[in-house]
């Protein structure tokens, strides 16, 4: 079906200010791909509306007239799941960008879903508040985005996900009704909707304001970074960390070639000829800190590490962090293209995962830095190519897909934080049988019954897994045998 | 245990007979919150108490993973000795209860501001729905955002959605010390104290207020604990043994009264006129209310505080229960009762009248 831009640019043009309507072709680029750029396709139209009432106005019309819509937020999402929908819709909430309130007394912020997630700790901080949540791209990335991808950081073990930190969205559905689902109680009415909806992706409704839980900044912070000779003793002490009952607020690992990568971009002064080096960091009281910082500084002594270091000021500690947080980058430089992976291991499983990455890494012919949530057991291995080099995307590209399958192997998930989207949506079938998709589908279909909302993404059909299974024939069965294939 | 056992099978069969005879089913573990919810009609009993046992525990994962009639006591003596525990603290109503049961009813103690509830804590399930279908979601991870998040929208559900035959949970370190403090003060100024101990991230686990009597409890050393009394101008330690978890399991005198028990759910500060006195939990998050007045007067007097209120106990049990939805939002939920048992074969009308 082809519809006529022209057509829909006056429909909205009379619904909207005439700056919120985008569709010459030459304006429209921009928003042909999200963080993901390996994927680019050029909406229809693009909307930017400045409010709610403008977003429920423009569902309603794409319910009436059958036209997929694609949410956007920041569009710093790594999966695809803001890809634009050819013959749809592009609905950036960018402009929904106000901090509504911050209620000091019960720790809450309702912002509308275009705030940055870093910009919600600032207006919290004259409060001595922040929000936990911390994805790396946190300066830019947008609330909204990370409640459609239940997005995580280096503090989820203890603080949690997106999940954990948001208590209420304001949601318009497809046939734009404004629902408010969540409350700002420590629980609400009826089954728990915020469940479904945070993480979905953007393709249950449209949240147009979100309420989330502030956390007191802690009176005290404090990092420790040990050096490992190996890696699987660096997985070891992780575990013995854990063991000693000792909750980090975050806990990370890098391997040798993103550790050093990071060193050459920030200078954090990492011991660069380590295997591995683990951040364990503490937060607290006063007192709390120091006692716990001495006791991790002596397990991961014990554990076998062959240095340990603990930040000697805030200077330092932030320089320690600086080399975590900017590992993507610092491991861009390594190469023209990296590829980021986001896979979930059950943590003692490390030492053999690396080690098989490892073999892959070979096999394929493309070197792989490894970063590694280790409190949670999420991994970012960050494959190295160059897009000019002839078939090296798709080398690569098969690559991840083949680490991801591993991760579902050995009891993980393909996606800890980043989300399905269309570039893990083949994995999905590795991850879920029949049954399970077909039950993510008919839920979609109670929210949305003509799938109209970023469709296409995060859930297969059973067609695709079939096609993909075909590709894929694990231990001699062939997947979804009962479909037909042709 | 030589009492585990994996019944999936059983009850997958029980679930098939059921749809094929076209009876509806009371979906019981150990019964020990038989009162809550709405009231059922005749239909037969399934016992899950049956399919129990602890399927995988690695302490260093923070994960357990239990079928779900395993006794809440077994899975905490197990945690219990690695110095973990269940973070939500669920309650043993009668001293029982099993932990597909906890997760179902999706309640939490005490520690609940500061663990997490049943479904923050809840990592995956393997469930059968009322297709007789065997499902997995989520997983054994912390993280994972891999299509929608199925299992937690399980907690709280009131096992209207289908049989959790496995649940993996998330657990963490238990405190090496905790510390009870019980003193006299008026409900504002130990309200105002709570706040500002939060404030300063002082390891506040639990909190009590019932009209004069208050109580904190406090994770953190006996050397700490006098100078965090002497900070706040409280009297030094109370011996309180068995305090929490009489709270948790509703043995205090005040859960003993035979007037309707409600359960209201509101921001912590929210100011509340109501006729009998309330006992707070969860920083004033909870509160409970021993009342014969009128449910809608209660719950528009918590409504306008953007909350929700459960006749918990006694009362009129085939009414709302359970606080009356959107009409929009009770849409959805009964979509999403369709998708997961489409005839209706799970505890029907326990949770909400129409379904």
């Amino acid at each position: 079906m082809d519809i006529d831009r022209q057509q829909l640019a006056t429909d909205f043009l009379n619904m909207l200010p005439a700056d919120c309507v985008i569709y010459r072709q030459e304006e429209l680029i921009p928003f042909e791909c999200d963080g993901l750029s390996a994927y680019r396709k050029v909406p229809l139209i693009v909307l930017l509306p400045y409010t709610a009432d403008q977003v429920a106005l423009i569902l309603k019309y794409c319910h009436q007239n059958q036209l997929p819509v694609v949410a956007r937020g920041a569009g710093t999402g790594l999966s695809g799941g803001a890809l634009p929908h050819e013959q749809g819709v592009l609905l950036s909430l960018a402009r929904l960008n106000k901090i509504i309130n911050v209620d000091t007394d019960n720790r809450l912020a309702c912002v509308q879903p275009g705030v940055r997630n870093l910009a919600v700790s600032e207006a919290a901080k004259p409060y001595g508040l922040y929000y936990a949540p911390d994805p790396s791209s946190q300066i830019a990335c947008s609330i909204g985005g990370n409640v459609a991808e239940n997005a995580g950081g280096v503090h989820c073990l203890k603080y949690g996900l997106t999940l954990h930190n948001v208590v209420q969205v304001t949601l318009i559905t497809i046939d734009g009704e404004r629902l408010t689902i969540g409350s700002t109680g420590l629980d609400g009415p009826g089954l728990d909707l915020l469940t479904l909806i945070t993480g979905s992706e953007g393709m249950l409704g449209v949240v147009v304001e979100v309420v989330v839980k502030l956390l007191p900044i802690p009176e005290r912070q404090q990092v420790a970074l040990a050096a490992f000779d190996d890696v699987e003793t660096a997985g070891k002490a992780v575990a013995e960390i854990i063991a000693k009952g000792i909750l980090p607020a975050g806990l990370e690992m890098m391997d040798n070639l993103s550790l050093r990568a990071a060193e050459d971009f920030v200078h954090a002064d990492y011991p660069t000829g380590a295997a591995a080096i683990l951040l364990c960091e503490v937060d607290g009281s006063e007192d709390e800190v120091s006692e716990e910082i001495m006791r991790v500084r002596q397990i991961l002594l014990n554990a076998g590490a062959s240095e340990v270091r603990t930040a000697k000021d805030e200077t330092e500690r932030m320089k320690f962090w600086a080399g975590r947080k900017n590992a993507f980058p610092a491991v861009g430089r390594l190469a023209p293209d990296y590829y980021c992976m986001d896979g979930t291991i059950p943590r003692n499983q490390l030492g053999k995962v690396l080690t098989m990455i490892g073999e892959m890494s070979d096999k394929y012919g493309l070197p792989c830095a490894n970063v590694f949530h280790a409190g949670d057991g999420n991994l970012h291995p960050l494959i190295l190519y160059d897009a000019n080099h002839e078939g090296e995307l798709e080398k690569a590209e098969q690559f991840g897909g083949e680490i991801l399958e591993l991760c579902v192997a050995v009891g993980g998930t393909i996606t800890g934080e980043h989300g399905v989207g269309i570039e893990k949506i083949n994995q999905m079938c590795a991850q879920f049988p029949a049954p399970e998709l077909e039950t993510f589908h008919a839920v979609k279909a109670v929210f949305d019954p003509h799938n109209l909302l970023n469709p296409g993404k995060a859930i297969p059909t059973l067609a695709r897994c079939a096609e993909f299974g075909a590709m894929h024939v694990h231990a001699g069965k062939l997947r979804f045998p009962e479909l037909e294939r042709f | 245990m030589s009492d585990d056992q994996d019944q999936s099978t059983q009850l997958q069969a029980s679930v098939k007979d059921a749809i094929a005879e076209g009876r509806s089913l009371r979906l019981r573990g150990h019964g020990s919150k038989d009162f809550f919810g709405r009231e059922l009609g005749q239909q037969q009993l399934l016992d899950l108490s049956g399919n129990r046992g602890i399927v995988n525990y690695e302490p260093t994962e923070l994960v357990i993973t239990a079928r779900g009639g395993t006794p809440l006591d077994e899975i905490e003596a197990a945690l219990e000795s690695n110095q973990q525990m269940l973070p939500f603290e669920p309650p043993h109503f009668d001293g029982k209860g099993t932990i597909g049961g906890a997760i179902a009813t999706g309640l939490s103690g005490p520690r609940r501001p500061w663990g997490g509830s049943p479904r923050d804590l809840l990592l995956g399930i393997k469930m059968l729905d009322g297709q007789g279908r065997i499902m997995d979601f989520g997983g054994r991870v912390m993280k994972n955002v891999a299509g929608y998040d199925i299992s937690r929208l399980m907690a709280g559900a009131m096992g209207t959605l289908g049989i959790l035959l496995e649940v993996s949970i998330k657990v963490l370190p238990k405190p090496v010390e905790e510390h009870t403090l019980l003193f006299d003060w008026d409900p504002a100024s130990a309200a105002s104290l709570v706040g500002k101990m939060i404030a300063d991230s002082q390891p506040l686990t639990a909190t009590y207020c019932l009209a004069e009597k208050q109580a904190i409890r406090l994770a953190c050393s006996h050397q700490r604990l006098p100078g965090i009394c002497q900070r706040y101008g409280l009297a030094d330690a109370s011996e309180a043994d068995g305090f929490w978890q009489q709270l948790r399991d509703h043995k205090l005198d005040f859960f003993q009264h035979p007037k309707p028990l409600w359960r209201l759910s509101l921001k912590p500060t929210s100011q509340l006129e109501l006729p009998e006195p309330c006992l707070q939990e969860w920083s004033g998050g909870l509160r409970w209310l021993n009342s014969e007045c009128p449910a809608a007067e209660i719950r528009n007097l918590v409504e306008a505080q953007g909350g929700h209120a459960i006749l918990f106990r006694n009362g009129d049990r085939s009414g709302d229960v359970f606080h009356p939805l959107h009409p929009r939002i009770a849409g959805i939920q009964q979509g999403l009762k369709a998708v997961f048992d489409p005839q209706g074969l799970f505890n029907p009308g326990r949770h909400y009248p129409y379904y």
